[in-house]
């Protein structure tokens, strides 16, 4: 399960979307995601299913690799598909079953949320899939580096996430071996009601809490050896540069998103026209 | 007690392109009351096989028995196997989480079903098996010394009473003294009960010093399977697949390449220094 | 390179109002000189104070009482904090906790970064330092996918790239197997032949320090030996007294003078052991 999530993998690669700028693509990735709220006609998801797909066949990852990270929120899915299916009123009903009811309205409701969920989700996926964290990290401080005026900690947040990032799975691979430990010990973390569930988890949270704090001293000690004190007077070792690819991708993610727009008017004019 | 496992095969994440065949057709017979030893460099499948042992990875194929009884059987309790065959991970204190260090030795017995008073005698006992008198019963676990440490969570698993002791690497970390200390109590404890004890570790010389025979693994396959003395002979295939022998066994063969009449299978430094000594008095 | 005199460190315990409960001496009155391009071996059992130590020549901790100098800087000034620590680099014990980057090369590049060093700079220094360990052609991996003792390796690279004096190891090889153990001293031993870095090497396990040029074993905060490992290893009794060992070689010589054959004191390896017992032999 835990094995299944995409998001926050990085897919190695050599392509365009590779090599952009990590700021343009967060930019992108939130472009991105508002067109998805803002297109409100079948066009305007057209255009974002186009981008979608011209951005997957850039990005050299496999299809497949990228539907993986959906299986993780296939339940919310499902759950938001049935709550719009039968709540959303509409004018014609379609089906009736005692006071459950699905509408014209429902169904476009739901599918229409649901592609929303879909293509947020392999939105997201693909700016991580084809950033390393560090580079991600890199350019979420950069992108943020206003709000060091209004003494925000920018380095310090960006600093955290990559270490977060970086013993995500070490505490995996101790969370594995500390619960083989257990079970040898003849611990069950299956059988058992709620409550019996949680108590077992004592001896795994325990040593495994112990552990993260040993970690986190030793590694403030190893990064206090190597002179680190703070984000001032730091240099980069890859300091973050716009290209000519960045800027180009930038003037398609703009001139994507007013097409968007542009085609909520046009698709509302030609809805219209069909009345 | 005995083990016997037949044509023992282990893929890691079968189908994908992460496929690792870390086991390959293992056949191995240990008897009732055998010291053995269990090398192979890092990799080698020595950790995924001793796994198997007590059910904690299943076969993709192949099958063991315990005693006699096929343990992927249908009527084969995987809880009474762990109690029965106890495993001893790298770095045990890190499981240690109980307030005291009796109580978190109670854990094991408590999960097989014993009542307070039966875990706490069953604790006790394998607290003492491991030298750690009343004094420590109160104390906090994460209070001891890294060697205490250890010696309570190898506690933790003796007191679950298994015939079958798995340690891999006991003395990872522990200064000379620490690793002698704790190897002579494993001794100890299986010519004393006659435990059957797997030792998996890194140091030639701490295997020749103690076990009765030697499996040596690579590529998840078993390479050599014999005594000590049997298996050192094969040094040179042994250095070939990344281990080595015991220093001793390098100046014997050494001694011998110089013309000298020694006896090379000596492995530990007691039966080197009597080889020598016959030899030179000779 | 690094003196010590009178150091002294106790580490203290806090009650829940912040007064000192109880405290605890780790190091009592050392008194040590090392010179620069040594290859310096601690010995010590667990506890014996040894990572204290250690750790003062960072200017991690500072001394409770005495002084310690690194290239002639006080560690206890503030001021020269940060020149002391890129002087004097620092490998930990267990290769996971130290390495910071998600990708070698990145790891490498942290201590410069940290130094305000220009990129490209940081960039020759990465490759300069990558291959002195040999892992340059890893720079791309992630370091979860490596070995320990390439982990190992790769924190030694971040501290050669801050261009350091001297480092210290603190038992660099206690979580390792023997391939990876070999792979790290021999890289200790490369940069201190060939780059002229003054090592010192904490450690516990004998065959390791059998090279060292000089020795200190502690026991209980001190300083209770010191010498070349000849002189060390000739101690056998007083080696085991303080929970440690000597190498095979050295064990077996001392096992057969105790049956009676003249052998010389502190063997330390088997091929000396050979010509000696040869020797021997031709003589009877």
């Amino acid at each position: 399960m835990i094995r299944d999530i995409t998001l926050g993998q990085y897919y190695p690669a050599k392509s365009i979307i590779h090599q952009l700028d990590p700021r343009v693509k967060l930019v992108t990735t939130m472009v991105y995601i508002v067109s998805l709220f803002v297109a409100k006609g079948i066009s305007g998801y057209l255009i974002a299913t186009l981008f979608l797909a011209m951005v997957v066949k850039m990005s050299k990852v496999p299809f497949g690799y990228i539907t993986k990270g959906l299986k993780a929120i296939i339940m919310i899915l499902l759950i938001t598909v049935v709550f719009n299916l039968f709540l959303v009123d509409g004018d014609i009903v379609l089906w009736r079953f005692g006071f459950l009811r699905i509408t014209d309205k429902g169904v476009r409701t739901a599918v229409f949320m649901a592609i929303r969920l879909i293509y947020l989700i392999i939105g997201s996926s693909i700016m991580t899939l084809t950033t390393t964290p560090n580079d991600l990290t890199d350019g979420l401080e950069k992108l943020l580096g206003p709000l060091k005026k209004i003494h925000v900690p920018v380095h310090e947040i960006a600093m955290m996430m990559s270490i977060a990032l970086r013993f995500i799975p070490i505490l995996l691979e101790e969370t594995d071996k500390i619960m083989k430990a257990q079970i040898a010990r003849g611990a069950d973390f299956e059988t058992g009601n709620l409550i019996q569930k949680a108590r077992a988890m004592v001896p795994l949270l325990v040593p495994l809490f112990i552990s993260a704090f040993r970690r986190a001293n030793d590694l403030a000690m190893a990064m206090e050896a190597r002179c680190y004190h703070g984000g001032d007077g730091r240099t980069k070792m890859k300091p973050l540069h716009y290209e000519s690819r960045d800027k180009t991708a930038y003037a398609v993610v703009w001139g994507y998103l007013l097409l968007v727009i542009a085609a909520n008017y046009v698709g509302g004019l030609y809805a219209i026209q069909l009345l | 007690m005995s083990i016997k496992i037949k044509d023992v095969n282990y893929t890691y994440a079968e189908n994908t392109a992460y496929e690792i065949h870390a086991l390959k057709d293992v056949n191995l017979e240990i008897p009732d009351g055998q010291f053995v030893g269990l090398i192979g460099h890092t990799g080698s499948g020595k950790s995924t096989l001793v796994q198997h042992l007590n059910g904690l990875i299943k076969a993709t194929g192949g099958r063991i028995y315990f005693n006699g009884r096929d343990i992927y059987g249908e009527n084969f309790s995987m809880k009474e196997l762990r109690s029965k065959v106890g495993l001893v991970f790298q770095y045990p204190e890190h499981q240690l989480f109980e307030v005291d260090v009796l109580s978190d030795v109670c854990f094991g017995p408590k999960n097989l079903g014993f009542s307070r008073e039966e875990a706490e005698e069953k604790a006790k006992a394998a607290l003492c098996m491991v030298g750690m008198g009343e004094e420590y019963y109160r104390r906090s676990p994460f209070e001891l010394s890294g060697g205490q440490k250890r010696r309570v969570a190898i506690a933790g698993v003796l007191a679950m009473e298994p015939e079958m002791l798995i340690l891999d690497e006991p003395t990872a970390g522990l200064d000379p003294r620490g690793r002698d200390e704790i190897l002579d109590q494993i001794e100890k404890l299986q010519k004393e009960r006659g435990i059957t004890v797997v030792l998996v570790s890194h140091s030639m010389e701490d295997v020749a010093r103690y076990v009765d025979r030697i499996i040596v693994m690579n590529q998840g396959q078993v390479r050599f399977d014999g005594a000590p003395r049997e298996v050192f002979r094969h040094y040179q295939e042994l250095e070939a697949i990344g281990l080595a022998a015991p220093q001793t066994t390098y100046v014997m063969q050494e001694l011998k390449k110089r013309g000298a009449d020694v006896d090379t299978d000596a492995t530990t430094i007691e039966e080197a220094a009597d080889a020598i000594e016959h030899w030179l008095r000779n | 390179m690094i003196r010590a005199k009178e150091l002294t460190f106790d580490y203290e315990r806090l009650d829940e109002e912040g007064n000192v409960e109880s405290k605890k001496r780790a190091v009592d009155h050392v008194n040590l000189h090392i010179r620069p391009g040594k290859f310096i071996a601690i010995l010590g059992h667990n506890g014996s104070g040894k990572s204290t130590l250690a750790k003062h020549i960072n200017a991690i901790l500072t001394p409770t009482e005495g002084t310690l100098w690194v290239d002639g800087m006080d560690t206890s000034e503030d001021d020269k904090l940060w020149k002391i620590r890129q002087d004097a680099g620092m490998v930990f014990q267990n290769p996971d906790n130290q390495i910071i980057g998600t990708v070698v090369e990145e790891d490498v590049g942290f201590g410069p970064e940290n130094l305000g060093v220009p990129t490209d700079e940081i960039w020759r220094r990465v490759e300069e330092s990558l291959s002195a360990v040999g892992m340059l052609k890893y720079r791309h991996h992630s370091p979860n996918k490596l070995s320990g003792g390439q982990k190992q390796r790769v924190a030694i690279a971040g501290v050669m790239a801050m261009h350091p004096r001297c480092i210290v190891l603190d038992e660099p090889t206690a979580m390792l197997d023997p391939n990876g153990r070999a792979s790290v001293i021999r890289t200790a031993r490369k940069l201190n032949q060939e780059e002229g870095i003054t090592i010192i090497l904490i450690t516990h396990y004998m065959e390791e320090v059998v090279e060292a040029d000089h020795v200190f074993v502690m026991d209980n905060g001190k300083v209770v030996m010191e010498g070349n490992p000849r002189e060390i290893f000739s101690r056998v009794e007083e080696l085991k007294r303080l929970r440690l060992d000597v190498p095979q070689a050295t064990l077996l010589a001392y096992e057969l003078k105790k049956k009676g054959f003249p052998l010389p004191d502190g063997i330390l390896n088997n091929e000396e052991l050979v010509e000696r017992l040869c020797q021997l032999k031709s003589k009877m």
